[in-house]
């Protein structure tokens, strides 16, 4: 193969990466916000829609019918719920195939194209965060841009358009005013999203998003001992204050509550996406999920050491894969025995008592007690060396002898950034279930009064602070 | 050479967009159009080794500016499209395309002996922020740009002396 199409392969294969990594946490976090607003608002929350599972004797009678057109009738053995996360699937299937109503008053073009732009924007906004350092001298971001962050800020403050043209072009007064509220909202907290950054440019003395990656992953020097791989900038103090404004900031942009005014459903009735069915909704649903993703990850990347793996750097990863390799394997079988334990308790709860003997949900947590030991047991036998043994053999066949360490920190590195990303969404997701709407005026208040100063103060302190510290200590 | 592509097919986009730009009918489509023409130009930025003045073209002026714009199309609720430019050309207009025609050909006429020289190679770094800041920063154009951050304060505090006067 030719080292033209060796690069192009590399640069779909990145390209990929990050659209899928983004698009799979969508549904995990439509299941997480519904399962948390039900956990604060102590209700149930999705529990219904099941995947029945046949007796596996019954399979190839099952089998036949499907082939001679028999309508597929069978007895569930049991029922899987999956703790609501089959609902995201019959939700997909439920956007996909409802009727895409088109009002005869919108404006057609702008109309069509709104939620495209608004998912395109908050898709490749994830093309600068880098979500691993190297596989084999391949970079694992898939641009690594000089304007970094700046990139990050003109894609931001581009997503503005999909939800201005959607309230626009639906030609009706509640989804102009849903725009109108976004634009300006979005445009006023750029300014301190942008303010709170520049501390940290100020620290990395780069804006690139691998060098601030970089930056962090050094040792954390507190004068008597040094913290491998804890330079985070939020440990420092105005770093901390930065990421506060950032976060607040990321709030406001992503539309969320508290400051999720454009689509006030007790105002506007949906506003924006008031006139929009199907998947045209489902688009700017999925956008929403997407800006979540990205946030996080990038208040992670610049504020929590992005990819870095807490007192791991990436030489220590690559020296000791093998040490690594066994403590995750041999220690997720601790892990996953206790989900087993977890899930074979549930029989206790008072629900599975009314059910009757021969109700498929009976069996659900046999089911996953089952599987979590079986999870355990190929943990705990061969399959952690088999790993080792086939990422060693893997690496002498294809005679690159760090392909083996290289794997190990890619998968590590990319775990820790999907972590950190996780618990960014979660805190999201927190704060829309507690905290209450903001009034209009009190979020203009905020920006600008508040948050403003309060940024630029802390870009003066923090620019001081470095070259006091400069002047003094080096 | 796809570099080379690129940038044709850019340049070509934005002078369509700033056509259409003149040439639309409803505000908003000349508003966006002019967010298109933007965009292509900040990609022949890229082409041209210029990462961070693209950046900043769409940050500023598709990201900011724009959005300002569209906003007050949208707040003043313009929706009757209003006359085609091309249909009411008046003798000054004439007059004007005459001139403008006049200036391009003399444009052309001056680009046409820049083409031919081949171009210098860029010095490492060309175009990056860190080269920027350094020139913006240091001696050369330190004067200037204060005076355009001068300008620009003053330039705010004007407006909002005008549009809050009776506070």
């Amino acid at each position: 193969m030719s080292e033209f199409w060796t690069d192009f392969l590399i640069v779909i294969a990145r390209c990929v990466f990050s659209v899928a990594f983004v698009m799979n946490i969508v549904p995990l976090l439509i299941w997480g916000e519904r399962k948390g607003a039900a956990y604060i608002q102590d209700r149930p929350g999705p529990n219904r829609a099941p995947i029945d599972l046949p007796n596996p004797l019954d399979v190839p009678r099952l089998l036949g019918a499907v082939m001679a057109g028999q309508p597929l009738v069978y007895k569930p053995i049991v029922s899987l719920r999956a703790a609501g996360l089959i609902h995201t699937l019959t939700d997909v299937v439920k956007l996909a195939f409802k009727e895409d109503v088109t009002p005869d008053h919108v404006e057609k073009f702008y109309w069509f194209i709104a939620p495209v732009i608004a998912m395109t924007i908050s898709l490749c906004t994830f093309a600068v965060v880098p979500f691993g350092d190297q596989l084999l001298g391949v970079h694992l971001q898939v641009s690594d841009l000089d304007g970094g962050l700046l990139f990050v800020l003109a894609l931001t403050s581009l997503g503005v358009y999909g939800i201005m043209l959607a309230g626009w072009s639906s030609n009706n007064k509640f989804s102009l005013l849903g725009g109108l509220r976004s634009s300006a909202q979005m445009v006023s907290y750029e300014l301190s999203m942008g303010l709170a950054a520049v501390v940290v440019f100020l620290m990395a003395g780069s804006v690139s998003l691998s060098k601030i990656v970089e930056m962090q992953q050094q040792p954390l020097d507190l004068g008597f001992i040094a913290i491998p791989a804890m330079n985070w900038t939020a440990l420092s103090p105005f770093g901390f204050l930065a990421f506060l404004l950032f976060w607040v900031s990321a709030f406001a942009e992503t539309n969320r509550t508290p400051f999720d005014l454009p689509e006030g459903e007790a105002e506007l009735v949906g506003g924006y996406h008031t006139e929009y069915s199907s998947f045209r909704f489902a688009l700017f649903f999925m956008a929403e999920y997407a800006n979540m993703i990205v946030a996080s990850a990038v208040t992670a990347t610049l504020f929590f050491g992005g990819y870095a793996v807490p007192f791991l750097d990436g030489a220590t990863i690559r020296a000791n894969a093998d040490v690594i390799l066994a403590v995750l394997g041999f220690g997720a079988v601790p892990a996953f025995t206790t989900f087993a334990v977890i899930a074979f308790k549930r029989q206790t709860r008072p629900f599975y008592q009314v059910l009757a003997a021969e109700d498929p949900r009976r069996n659900e947590p046999k089911f996953w007690t089952g599987l979590w030991l079986g999870a355990a047991a190929a943990h705990g036998g061969l399959g952690v060396l088999g790993l080792m043994g086939g990422l060693a053999a893997l690496s002498t066949w294809a005679s690159l002898p760090e392909l083996g360490g290289d794997l190990v920190a890619a998968v590590l590195h990319v775990s820790s950034l999907g972590a950190k990303v996780l618990i960014g969404c979660w805190i999201m997701i927190w704060v829309r279930w507690t905290v209450p709407r903001m009034r209009y005026d009190q979020l203009m208040n905020l920006g600008w009064k508040y948050m403003l100063p309060v940024a630029l103060v802390n870009v003066f302190l923090a620019a001081g602070w470095i070259i006091l510290r400069h002047e003094l200590f080096a | 050479m796809t570099e080379a592509v690129l940038f044709y097919l850019f340049s070509f986009l934005a002078v369509v967009a700033g056509l259409s730009v003149v040439v639309q009918r409803s505000p908003i489509a000349s508003a966006l159009s002019l967010v298109v023409c933007f965009f292509a130009l900040a990609a022949d930025y890229v082409m041209l080794d210029a990462h961070f003045v693209a950046v900043v073209q769409v940050l500023v002026y598709a990201g900011a500016i724009m959005v300002l714009f569209i906003f007050v199309i949208m707040l003043l609720n313009i929706r009757e499209p209003g006359p085609t430019p091309i249909g009411l050309i008046s003798r000054r207009g004439l007059v004007g395309i005459g001139i403008a025609a006049l200036m391009g050909v003399g444009l052309i006429a001056g680009l046409d002996g820049l083409v031919h020289t081949p171009a210098p190679e860029l010095p490492k770094g060309y175009g990056t922020i860190h080269n920027i800041g350094e020139q913006l920063f240091s001696d050369r154009y330190l004067l200037p740009f204060e005076a355009v951050s001068l300008l620009l304060t003053v330039g705010m505090i004007g407006a909002v002396v005008l549009a809050k006067r009776e506070v």
